[in-house]
């Protein structure tokens, strides 16, 4: 210690520890005692009902449908049920290592691209979009068969978890690159693709995801001409590029002011041109600074594709319904949207790590 | 005084303007900033052009790679105009470097990065030629040794410098200064100075607007004092010291120089 002081000689004070800290964060004056008696309090009234709820008095395998709704606890033993159900849905059971293996894929090459150690290497783009055309190539082949031997799979049949995925990474990755050019075009110095950026803009802002959801599921088959058949899946993923574009495009916008006048300046005495500006010296630093941001509209997306249940499509949210749905286990459903709310919570829980990671990376690294 | 442009005696002066401004008139509403400004930079000169806050010098440089646009009269850098209206504006950004009061470098990329991306990108360099490039510049103005480091890790005095290595790696036939030391803590002028210094002996053409009068009474080819948007006086540093035209001239000279 000694020597380190002498050494540095103008140390910080020490900071206090971590529990003197907390005890005085939670008993430091009046208000804050009673802030935290008063959540004790209510802590007490429902940690013991929880616990007894879903530990103590629950019901695992093989309890009977009967014995759980006579019974007081939670029917754990209707999930370990209905468990594949609200996963993979309509798909058939015997070929569920499809969409298994299919998930494990998608979600590595997420994993694979989200690595920001990697972003600076030469051709990494390039490998990225390789691997990306692979897993879709094997993915596809994988959830609809009819090749190599695996049984055809039909579209309508793909839901639960993979088709949430699906459409939560398709949706959001296509709506992101739109929304980039619906912020530069709003941007934009050409009057007519400044309008066409601010209309596009505010009318999408204004309409509630539902009504699009429901004119993309109703209203597009009528006023398309009867033989241009789009799968409801489709029309369900585009109404979901289109809704969210608007919406990352004005946080990206606001990224853009963010930018000083000076680098814009810099690129253009460099000779860059506009698109040369925008790629290389504009939007990266754009896209760093709206991260925390365009992770929060990330996760309200991930969630909201839950909103197709209402245009009958059996995403993960739809196959829970049906599980709720069983005569046999007629009765029983809160233990059913738990495990469901639990699935979201991990995937929107990795969502947030992630970006709080990267935002420290963004400070802190290079690149 | 001789001896510190030596290198450039040799280089007839008035011989192959890089820089033709004539009768250029630039207002900002109503202001007038440039009056009939006329100009010419001949190459390998080194011109200092200073005058008062709001005078118009730096709307006058960047008139020169059309970062401002003007009303009237005409620009011409290698005999290529400056124009957004005829589409010539990159061409003449490609053969003229600036390097920005604030320094402007770009935050996300390395040094080296900062002076490879416009080679690369607007004149097409090969990666490995771009980089070496930036080597040899960056040796030059002392700060190869920095090269991966991004820029919010270096000094003000360094990050300026860098700012100098990225426009010579675009290899301008003239270098735009806009107030290059403003912004610097007193102990880091003299590092961009001294660069600035070197260049000037090395024969390079430089447009500088600064108010290091030191620097200019020992590079500069020729002073040009302007005031409300007019030249008021272009002479060689020794002449305009000794024999300023104006009482204006006088006492600016006077305000900077006891300061």
């Amino acid at each position: 210690m000694a020597v380190e002081r002498s050494t540095m000689p103008v140390l910080p004070p020490a900071p206090p520890s971590r529990s003197r800290v907390l005890v005085k964060g939670l008993f430091g004056s009046v208000t804050n005692t009673a802030i935290t008696l008063a959540i004790l309090a209510v802590l007490a009234v429902i940690l013991p009902e929880l616990f007894r709820w879903a530990v103590l008095d629950s019901l695992w395998a093989p309890a009977s449908p009967q014995s759980c709704i006579q019974g007081d606890g939670a029917c754990w033993a209707f999930i370990q049920d209905k468990a594949r159900l609200i996963l993979f849905g309509r798909y058939p059971p015997a070929e569920h290592w499809r969409p298994i293996l299919a998930m494990a894929l998608w979600m590595g090459a997420i994993a694979v691209s989200a690595d920001w150690r990697q972003w600076g290497r030469r051709h990494w783009p390039r490998f990225l979009l390789v691997l990306w055309a692979a897993v879709l190539l094997v993915d596809a082949v994988l959830m609809a068969g009819g090749a190599f031997g695996l049984r055809e799979v039909p579209l309508e049949m793909w839901s639960g978890l993979p088709l949430t995925i699906m459409i939560a990474t398709f949706g959001l990755s296509s709506a992101f690159v739109l929304s980039i050019f619906l912020a530069l075009g709003r941007r934009s110095r050409l009057p007519v693709v400044r309008w066409l950026s601010i209309g596009y803009i505010e009318i999408i802002r204004g309409v509630p995801l539902i009504s699009i959801l429901f004119m993309a599921a109703v209203v597009l088959p009528i006023i398309l001409p009867p033989d241009l058949v789009i799968d409801k899946i489709v029309r369900a993923q585009v109404a979901f590029f289109l809704f969210f574009a608007a919406y990352m495009a004005e946080t990206i916008r606001g990224g853009l002011q963010s930018i000083p006048k000076g680098q814009y300046e810099a690129a253009d005495a460099l000779a860059m041109s506009y698109w040369q500006s925008m790629r290389r010296i504009i939007v990266p630093q754009a896209l760093r600074v709206t991260v925390p941001s365009m992770v929060n509209i990330f996760i309200s997306a991930f969630k909201d594709t839950s909103l197709v249940v209402i245009i009958s499509m059996h995403d993960l949210l739809g196959t829970t319904n049906a599980a709720t749905n069983d005569p046999v286990w007629l009765g029983v459903y809160v233990e059913a949207y738990v495990f469901t709310a639990l699935i979201y919570l991990v995937f929107c829980f990795m969502m947030s790590w992630y970006s709080q990671r990267l935002e420290v990376h963004i400070k802190t690294g290079r690149r | 005084m001789t001896h510190n442009r030596g290198s450039r005696d040799d280089v007839a002066p008035g011989d192959a303007a890089v820089v033709r401004m004539s009768r250029v008139n630039k207002r900002f509403g109503r202001l007038h900033v440039l009056k009939n400004i006329d100009l010419n930079v001949a190459r390998g000169e080194c011109i200092v052009v200073f005058g008062p806050s709001g005078s118009g010098k730096s709307t006058l440089i960047r008139c020169i790679n059309g970062l401002e646009t003007f009303e009237s009269g005409s620009i011409t850098v290698n005999g290529i105009p400056v124009s957004h209206a005829l589409g010539t504006i990159r061409d003449v950004r490609r053969t003229v470097g600036m390097v920005f009061q604030q320094f402007n470098l770009f935050p996300h990329m390395s040094v080296l990065e900062n002076c490879t991306a416009a080679p690369t990108m607007v004149n097409g360099l090969s990666a490995r030629e771009a980089a070496e490039r930036a080597g040899a510049v960056l040796e030059r103005v002392r700060i190869a040794d920095q090269a991966h480091k991004l820029p919010s890790e270096l000094s003000g005095g360094q990050q300026q410098r860098v700012a100098i290595a990225r426009a010579l790696c675009m290899q301008p036939s003239v270098l735009l200064f806009d107030e290059p030391t403003s912004a610097l803590d007193p102990e880091m002028v003299k590092e961009v100075l001294d660069v600035m210094h070197e260049l000037a002996e090395g024969g390079t053409t430089m447009v500088c607007v600064t108010h290091e009068m030191g620097f200019a009474r020992s590079v500069a080819t020729r002073m040009v004092f302007i005031d409300h948007g007019v030249i008021l006086q272009e002479d060689s540093p020794k002449d305009l010291f000794a024999n300023p035209k104006s009482v204006r001239i006088e006492r600016f000279l006077e305000q900077i120089l006891t300061h």
